[in-house]
């Protein structure tokens, strides 16, 4: 703006006015999220750009709250959320966990041997996308210390899981690595039950509810990632670090 | 740039005439406050919309069981769809209202306009008097400048409220990595009652935004398009 032009006809002071009116045509950069053909990639890559920052802001030693066994929700109280069936039908006498990937020791698990790791229990909040929360008492094995004894190769990036229901999901290492999560085999200090995910489910307190698949039947250690998740599939965020 | 004045003015007859002076126009709002206020009026919508949308995936702050609905909000009236959707307007359009509101504030601090609007004790004595006007049919104050101390108490709420509409988001969003701010607001439950509550307080601030825009006229809507205020009062 020139502080001399202090006087200007009706006609210049239009065309100054319009001038400025102009300066503001980078707002209608936003239009683009109403175009169709462009809405879906360019909602994508914001959700990209979210779980990106997201990595970012984890810090593994941070510790998500613990709380004492007076805030514990109920377990009458602690929702169950299904994915698929009731009840995937899993064989319990059966159940192993097969282990494959980037590891030195692939192949069947069973519970007795991740029972055999020392037994974390932890009261922390869980939280679905849905937007309600609750409190829980879990227990189980680190995930790392797991990962320890089947020699999976620490520069992987991926931990993948595949469920009895179908379910799937995955987790950045840097997650499975954390001291909080847990193959939770335990609730309220009972085995997990079959609507909990008996006999083995993951528990990740820096997670969103939907990563912490039930009814696991297989762990794969991996480099590169080739399924995400049920959710993230839909549109969900993958990374969804709290 | 605020109390930079053009004259407009009219040319009669011959060169050798003296023009008319036909009207005056002062420079209020600078460019980068007119961007910021039209980019984050869409980026507001969103979120509030889209908002509305995660909300009615949960449309509760007590228990899930037994689950008791707070408001049921109708689905023509929010974006996104459904949860999924929602999340992902949600989560794009917040990085947009957040670098807005950066640039925004940024920019008054620096170059000094926040003076323009930034409600201070000295306004605290001109506040009631301009309620009267407004609601009471008192008199009408001198316009002295470009905002009334109403307008800067009103503006000033407003951008507090938009700045803990992010920190209640961010509580909401990462109450783990964020755990000192979660805890400030209660913990992660009731950040997100927070949260909730400062939307409202954000609409209720629109709305009355909206009503005294239509109320003051074309000229002064115009300012926040051209930046030139046109004849005003002071």
């Amino acid at each position: 703006m020139k502080n001399s032009d202090r006087k200007l006809d009706q006609a210049k002071f239009r065309q100054v006015s319009r001038r400025q009116v102009l300066k503001l045509t980078p707002v209608l950069a936003l239009g683009a999220f109403a175009v169709p053909k462009w809405q879906a990639g360019l909602l994508k890559k914001g959700l990209g750009f979210s779980d990106w920052a997201s990595a970012r802001l984890f810090r593994p030693g941070h510790l998500a709250t613990t709380f004492d066994n007076a805030d514990l929700t109920p377990p009458p109280k602690f929702p169950i959320n299904g994915y698929d069936v009731d009840d995937p039908g899993v064989d319990l006498e059966n159940w192993t966990l097969t282990v494959r990937g980037a590891v030195q020791k692939p192949g069947e698990y069973k519970l007795a041997q991740v029972q055999s790791l020392p037994r974390i229990r932890q009261n922390t909040r869980h939280v679905c996308v849905e937007g309600w929360d609750v409190i829980g008492r879990f227990g189980g094995a680190r995930l790392s210390a797991f990962l320890q004894m089947v020699g999976a190769d620490p520069t992987a990036r991926f931990i993948t899981v595949n469920c009895a229901d179908d379910y799937y999901e995955s987790l950045d290492m840097a997650t499975a690595l954390h001291p909080q999560t847990l193959l939770c085999y335990e609730m309220y200090e009972q085995p997990l039950t079959r609507e909990h995910g008996a006999p083995l489910r993951l528990q990740i307190p820096t997670k969103i509810g939907y990563k912490q698949a039930k009814y696991l039947t297989e762990l794969k250690v991996m480099h590169v990632l080739d399924r995400v998740g049920y959710w993230e599939d839909q549109g969900y965020s993958w990374f969804y670090g709290m | 740039m605020s109390g930079n004045v053009i004259e407009v003015i009219q040319t009669k007859g011959k060169e050798d005439d003296e023009p008319v002076v036909t009207g005056r126009a002062v420079y209020e709002h600078p460019f980068l406050v007119r961007l910021c206020h039209w980019v984050n009026t869409v980026a507001l919508f969103v979120m509030v919309g889209s908002g509305l949308q995660i909300f009615r995936a949960f449309p509760s702050f007590g228990a899930k069981i037994p689950q008791k609905d707070l408001l049921h909000w109708p689905k023509t009236f929010a974006i996104g769809g459904w949860l999924g959707g929602a999340l992902q307007w949600h989560l794009t359009f917040m990085w947009i209202y957040i670098a807005t509101g950066v640039l925004y504030l940024g920019y008054q601090l620096f170059s000094g306009n926040y003076r323009q609007v930034l409600f201070a004790p000295r306004d605290v004595p001109g506040v009631w008097p301009m309620v009267k006007h407004y609601f009471f049919f008192g008199p009408k104050p001198a316009v002295r400048e470009a905002y009334n101390p109403l307008q800067k108490h009103a503006y000033t709420t407003a951008i507090i409220l938009g700045v803990l509409s992010v920190l209640t988001g961010f509580a909401v969003w990462k109450p783990i990595q964020f755990s000192w701010l979660a805890w400030m607001m209660g913990g992660f439950h009731y950040a997100r009652i927070w949260h909730f509550a400062v939307m409202w307080a954000i609409l209720f601030f629109v709305l009355g935004h909206l009503v005294m825009v239509i109320l003051h006229g074309w000229n002064n809507f115009l300012s926040m398009l051209t930046g030139w205020k046109k004849d005003p009062e002071y």
